[in-house]
Order: C-alpha cells, then sequence, then structure tokens
C-alpha cells in the first residue's frame, strides 16, 4: 500500500508542476476565450457595427451649385468645416516634408519635398507632374503657395464617388471631365480606394514602390490580404491608420527617420496575440511581420531593379521605345531605363529598433551602393537610447536597387531635371541629355553641377507592413530554426537554435556516439566468439 | 544460484522514468538541434520542455528519496574491484570469469557504474538543466538572463547531450552482461536479481545483519537502568 502511493505520488507530482509552472493565468484567461474569434482590442467586428449617416453633403445647398473651379469647392467646404485647413496645413500630406532627427544629422527637413529616392529620383523640377498625388491644386514650382486654403484639394482624399481623378501633369488639378458638383455632394470618410490612388500607384505605376501596396487589394483573397479581403473584414486604411484632425497615423521609413505617430499590429492584436508564450516570446526581438508576412507583391508584380544607365535608347525615328516583361510590365522604357519585376516575394531581412536614416540631396557619396535610407538595428542593440525602449527587432523589407546618376567629381548624387511639356526645356523625358538635364534640375535645387556624371548603385529600404496573410499561412519555426535555407541566414551576429551550431562541438560529439558504437560492436563480437570457444571447450572437456 | 529483490519499487519507477524522459529529450534535442526531422520542431520544442520540467521534478524528488534512504552512499566512488571490474569487462567477460564485485544491497553498482552514474548524477545532468533553464529565460536582453549571446550555453547542452546518447548506447549494451543475456533487465522490471551462491551468501549477511540492526533496543543504557532499578523497587 505504502509502495502503491510513492509511485502515486512520484507519478502524478511532476505533471501537477508541470502545470503549475508551465502556464500562467493569463494563458488560461486567454484559453478559455472562445477559439473562433481573436481577442482583440480596440477593434468592432464588421457584424457588431452599426453606422448612421449623421450628415447628407448632398442636401446642402452650398454644394448644390456648379463649380467654376476646383478653389471653389474648396471654398464651400471650408465654409463650413472653418478651421480645417490650419490641421491639414500641419501635415506632411499637405507640406511634403516633415522636421524629424536624423542621428549625426541633427534636425532635418525630410519629405518628397527634398529627399531623393532610387525610383522616379525626386520631384524637384518635374513638380507639375508628381504633384499629381498632391492634395493641392497647382503645385508647379517653388512659387505655390502653402498658405493658401483653397489650394487645399479635399475631394481626392473624401470622394466616395470614384469619379473623381487628378489631370496627368496638372500639377494636382482634377481632370476637367470630373463633375465637381457631383463630387462635392457625395463626400464621406476616405474609402481605401481614396488612399489608394496615390499609395498604390506611387512611382508611376500600380505597387512598383512598397511592394505590399497594390490596386488587388481593393478587392482580393484572404491570401493576399487578410485584413482588407472583402471576404474577411474588408478593412479601410483608416481603420489601422488612425486619424484625428487629420494626422494619420503610420509614415513610410522611406521618407521618415524618427519612430514616432506608428501605426501598430498591437493596437488590435495586443502584446501576447499567440495563445502560446515561446511564440509571444518572440514578439521581444521579431516583428510580427516577419512571421506574418511571407510574400509580398501577392496581387502583381513590384519593382525590384531600376537601372536608369540604360536610358535614352531611341528607335530609328527618334521615338522613345517601351518594352514589356512577359508578365506585361515594362522592362524597357526609353525614359525611365531597364526595370526587373517580381511577385510573390520572398522579403529580405534585418535587425532595425525603428529609426532610420537617410542619404540627403547635399550628402557625399561614402558607401556603394548608395544608401537612399538606412534602417539602424543590430542583434547587441537593446534600445536603450530609444523612447520605447524596444530592442532592436528582425524585419521584413523589400530592398529596391537602382542605379541613377550622380557628379563623378562632387561626389553627390544628383536631381535631374525629368518632366517637361516641350522639348527644348532640358527635361530628359523630352530631350533624353542627361547633362542638360543634370544641370537644370540641380540649377534648381541650388546645388553644384560639375559637369561630369555617371551612375551609380544605390539601395533604398521599405519595412513591410501591408498583404498580411492569414494566420495559417505565417512562416513556421523551421523557416528560421533550420540549418539550409532559413530565412534569416544573413543576420549572422547571434546564436540561433535550429540554424546555427558549433562544428567542433558536432565532430567530438559524432565521434564520441561513433566510438561508442564502434566500441560495444566490438565487445559484443568478441563475446559471442569467445562464448562459442567457451562453449566448444566444455563439450571437449565433458 | 538464487534470486534476491534487489531494485525497490520507487528506484524502478524512477530508473523507467528516467529513461522514458531521457529517450523524449535526446529525440526532440536533436529534432530542435535540425539533425533530423521527427515531430515538427514546434511540437519538438513543446514536447522537450515538458519532458524537461518532468525530468527536473523526477531528479529532484529521486535526489531527496536517495538522501532520506541513505541509498545515495551507493554512488560514492570506491576504488576497491575498479581495476578488476575494468580488467572484466576487457577480458574476463570473454573467458566466462565471475564478475569481480558482487552485487549486495549495499552496494548494487560495481565500481565503474557508481563513477558513471554519480557523474551523470553530479555533473551532466546538472549542466543539462542549467544550461537548459538558461536557454528557456534566455531573452536577450528583456526578461530573465542578461547574457549577450546564446552561443555558450548552446554549446553546452549539445556536449551534455552527445555524452547522454553516447552513455546510452554502452549503457543499453552492458544490459545484456550479467549472468544471461536477459537477468539484468528482469531485475530492472521485477526487482528480483539473480546472484551467484557468494553473492547470496553475503546477502543473507547483510540481511541478518540488517535485522540484528532493526532489532536492536532503542535505548539500551536506559534498559540497563531500568533493569537495575528493579530489584530495588522489589525490596
Amino acid at each position: 500500500m505504502k509502495k502503491f502511493g510513492i509511485l502515486f505520488v512520484a507519478l502524478f507530482l511532476p505533471i501537477f508542476i508541470i502545470t503549475l509552472l508551465g502556464y500562467d493565468d493569463e494563458e488560461q484567461a486567454v484559453a478559455n476565450a472562445p477559439k473562433s474569434e481573436l481577442s482583440l482590442q480596440n477593434y468592432t467586428y464588421k457584424e457588431k457595427r452599426h453606422p448612421r449617416e449623421v450628415v447628407d453633403h448632398s442636401k446642402f445647398e452650398e454644394l448644390q451649385q456648379d463649380f467654376e473651379d476646383a478653389h471653389k469647392v474648396t471654398e464651400a467646404c471650408l465654409g463650413c468645416h472653418t478651421e480645417r485647413h490650419k490641421e491639414i496645413m500641419e501635415t506632411p500630406h499637405w507640406n511634403w516634408s516633415r522636421d524629424e532627427v536624423i542621428e549625426g544629422k541633427g534636425v532635418v527637413s525630410l519629405g518628397k519635398k527634398n529627399v531623393l529616392n532610387n525610383f522616379c529620383i525626386g520631384i524637384s523640377g518635374s513638380e507639375k507632374s508628381c504633384t499629381r498625388c498632391h492634395i493641392g491644386y497647382g503645385w508647379e514650382d517653388k512659387s505655390f503657395d502653402f498658405n493658401e486654403p483653397t489650394n487645399i484639394d479635399c475631394l481626392v482624399c473624401h470622394d466616395q464617388t470614384d469619379t473623381y481623378e487628378k489631370e496627368k501633369g496638372g500639377a494636382g488639378y482634377p481632370k476637367a471631365s470630373v463633375d465637381l458638383n457631383k463630387v462635392a455632394m457625395n463626400v464621406g470618410s476616405p474609402r481605401k480606394e481614396n488612399c489608394g490612388v496615390c499609395h498604390f500607384w506611387g512611382g508611376g505605376g500600380n505597387n512598383v514602390k512598397h511592394g505590399d501596396l497594390d490596386k488587388a487589394m481593393l478587392d482580393c483573397s484572404r491570401e493576399v490580404d487578410v485584413h482588407m479581403t472583402r471576404d474577411g473584414e474588408d478593412m479601410a486604411c483608416i481603420e489601422c491608420h488612425k486619424t484625428e484632425n487629420h494626422n494619420i497615423t503610420g509614415k513610410v521609413y522611406a521618407l521618415s527617420s524618427e519612430n514616432k505617430n506608428r501605426v501598430t499590429c498591437q493596437q488590435c492584436h495586443g502584446e501576447k496575440p499567440h495563445n502560446d508564450k515561446i511564440i509571444d516570446e518572440h514578439l521581444c526581438r521579431v516583428a510580427c511581420q516577419t512571421c506574418h508576412i511571407p510574400y509580398y507583391a501577392k496581387g502583381n508584380s513590384t519593382k525590384m531593379i531600376w537601372d536608369w544607365s540604360t536610358a535614352g535608347e531611341l528607335d530609328n525615328d527618334g521615338h522613345a521605345m517601351h518594352e514589356n516583361d512577359q508578365d506585361g510590365n515594362h522592362k524597357y522604357l526609353s525614359i525611365k531605363g531597364t526595370f526587373i519585376w517580381d511577385d510573390h516575394v520572398v522579403p529580405e531581412y534585418y535587425w532595425f529598433n525603428g529609426i532610420a536614416s537617410h542619404h540627403l540631396i547635399e550628402d557625399k557619396i561614402d558607401t556603394i551602393p548608395v544608401q537612399m535610407n538606412s534602417l539602424n538595428g543590430e542583434y547587441m542593440d537593446k534600445g536603450l537610447c530609444q523612447k520605447s525602449k524596444q530592442p532592436s527587432k528582425i524585419w521584413p523589407v523589400k530592398v529596391h536597387r537602382g542605379r541613377q546618376i550622380y557628379d563623378t567629381v562632387n561626389k553627390t548624387l544628383i536631381q535631374p531635371k525629368l518632366y517637361g511639356k516641350e522639348e527644348g526645356e532640358g527635361a530628359y523625358w523630352k530631350d533624353f541629355d542627361w547633362d542638360l538635364a543634370a544641370k537644370k534640375g540641380m540649377d534648381y535645387v541650388g546645388l553644384p553641377y560639375s559637369g561630369a556624371y555617371d551612375f551609380v548603385e544605390t539601395e533604398m529600404y521599405w519595412p513591410l507592413n501591408h498583404q498580411v496573410a492569414p494566420a495559417d499561412q505565417s512562416l513556421s519555426c523551421i523557416d528560421c530554426h533550420s540549418r539550409e535555407n532559413s530565412r534569416i541566414a544573413s543576420l549572422g551576429d547571434f546564436y540561433l537554435p535550429g540554424r546555427d551550431f558549433n562544428a567542433g562541438v558536432e565532430i567530438l560529439g559524432i565521434l564520441l556516439i561513433i566510438t561508442s558504437i564502434i566500441g560495444v560492436l566490438t565487445h559484443a563480437i568478441c563475446r559471442f566468439i569467445s562464448g562459442r570457444k567457451c562453449k566448444m571447450n566444455q563439450h571437449l572437456n565433458n | 544460484m538464487k534470486k534476491v529483490y534487489l531494485y525497490k519499487g520507487y528506484e524502478r519507477f524512477w530508473h523507467w522514468a528516467q529513461a522514458v524522459l531521457v529517450f523524449t529529450l535526446i529525440l526532440t534535442g536533436f529534432e530542435i538541434h535540425s539533425t533530423y526531422t521527427l515531430f515538427g520542431f514546434e511540437s519538438a520544442v513543446q514536447i522537450h520542455n515538458i519532458a524537461a520540467w518532468s525530468f527536473l521534478v523526477l531528479t529532484v524528488f529521486t535526489i531527496f528519496w536517495d538522501f532520506t534512504t541513505g541509498e545515495w552512499k551507493q554512488y560514492l566512488p570506491t576504488g576497491k574491484n575498479l581495476k578488476a571490474q575494468i580488467h572484466f569487462y576487457l577480458s574476463g567477460i570473454f573467458k566466462n570469469a565471475p564478475h569481480p564485485a558482487g552485487k549486495s544491497i549495499l552496494s548494487k553498482l560495481n565500481p565503474l557504474q557508481r563513477i558513471v552514474y554519480g557523474g551523470l548524477k553530479i555533473m551532466v545532468f546538472p549542466v543539462m538543466f542549467i544550461t537548459g533553464f538558461l536557454y528557456y529565460y534566455f531573452h536577450f536582453p528583456l526578461q530573465g538572463v542578461e547574457l549577450s549571446s546564446l552561443e555558450t550555453i548552446a554549446v553546452l547542452h549539445t556536449l551534455g547531450a552527445f555524452a547522454v546518447v553516447a552513455f546510452t548506447i554502452v549503457h543499453l549494451y552492458l544490459i545484456t552482461t550479467g549472468h544471461t543475456i536477459t537477468s539484468n533487465l528482469k531485475a530492472m522490471i521485477t526487482g528480483w536479481e539473480e546472484v551467484d551462491d557468494e553473492e547470496s551468501k553475503h546477502i543473507e549477511e547483510e540481511i541478518l545483519a540488517g535485522s540484528r540492526t532493526v532489532l536492536k533496543p532503542a535505548n539500551p543504557k536506559k534498559k540497563k537502568r531500568t533493569a537495575k532499578q528493579e530489584p530495588v523497587q522489589v525490596h
């Protein structure tokens, strides 16, 4: 009986203690929650919402008029929403720049207004074309009045009719065909169509820049984007990019350095979303995006490489050419050079602590490829210098590689003038003369140009945030924890179980095992043989 | 040949529970080490952790048991018969020579076993537990242990694992070196070990010595005194 008691205790004590130690209360609480639903914070599921239309703009007399021009629509808007223009005028959407601190460079103004990229390089001298995506009317050149409230374009963000469209090369003005009256009477909160018209099409085509922002997301499957799919929550951009007083949270590291005013997964999903202690613990060094965005450009291809150095080849008649690849994407354009596109791209992975640095237009080139922006972080970075005190995490990144014009004497990147209405203005897209375009562009921004140019490799980093896959398609352990094909094979500054091993220990261990086996086998064989001998001897003796 | 009840119920339970847990740990551990794929990485980690906690509890409880029962003395290394034991494995065993270190209740382990099992208990397992804990609570640099690299921990843990595998191979083989091929295995299942005549004589003596100890008066001096006082009372 006593023996039985000991056995009983010995059997159940371990199990009892495991249950005590292995699971904390929180985990229990989550486990008790209904399994079918994610435990979300600050989010109400679509089916539980009861939206009510509180205002019908078509009933306002102010809007029931044939507007002479777009400025008049803004005037009408501001007639009721009297102070809203002040909010707009503080935003980077309006200014295309913001003051940010870059380590070693101090406070700098960063934005589309003055930062170069390795797509269409920069807007300076080509505003008329680029500002088609500006939330204003008439930004043609430096003379644009950023303090004039009626220059604001309310409609591009608030149109609900999908009929509002800006003119190509029109400095932000709408096409003449747009029925301003109809649009003005049908305004509301921005839908994904409103944001997408610029954010999907940046860089001169759909999904060119981000790789994870694509027109396909207007109507996509769960596989492409689990948040925005119409088969699910059909979320609009502003449901995550929460907005108050026209301050839209979230900003891309292509144009910002600091870690503030951000959108995070945690704002809805919380800090421990996995119902699994070990996976939740990964969040201290691995961004959610790393596992949950296993591929990007899932709807349409994105541009991976842009080589400006081949631009300028004309056909026999002296006309600009364009050639497509088999997927129908531009492979070569006389005005822009050669491109390589890709879809379902595996991201590259970097340590990132939320702080980026930027190559400013006046900066000397000191590394090749030139780092247009760089993401700070490393394994040893504990994040002590940051507000968040969060250590660097592993992030998935789209890296866009380019070759673009630079000044070989001054060792700076060049802002060429690209867009012009007519030939002879010096715009590269009309005259195909790099030297002239460089001169015009650098004159415009007030920086020196030596007259000697060449092309230099550049890299630009785009941390991924969108096109989150359904949970069952996220990365699994062995996508990183494996010796071969680890997704984070390039992050060699730390020891990762399953990926790393010590060669000496492996050899020593295997030798130890082999020696044991050989020893045991030899011993067994000797015993077998000598045993038979003994028996034979016994036999003989008998 | 006689049979003697050598391994108590708890001892056998502990041995087999430990065997199962160590097998599980090795099997899942080397999967986590990416040596092969068996359960799947995630399951391997979960099983490894549960087995590790169970093993820890079992080990702590057994050490407690060892001390309360005095069984810990079984692991004290001894030089007596050590050379003879080595000699037995290297040559005597082939000539059907008898085991040099006879088994008895107070000495179940031969001198080599004492060293190896004791070494596992106080060297290998503690290293595995400590490095395992560091593994478990290593979240540089947030919570837990502030070590800048997992490498040292991982290397020690892996070394220990290789040692345990080597031990297991040799141990499994040595099971077959009892009086018959299966006598050691049977003993560890039933508790009854086959012993030769000399051993059984020795064990009988041990039991008798033990029974004498059991029957010893609780406080002999006191008893004497009361015995002396008795006549006084009578008077």
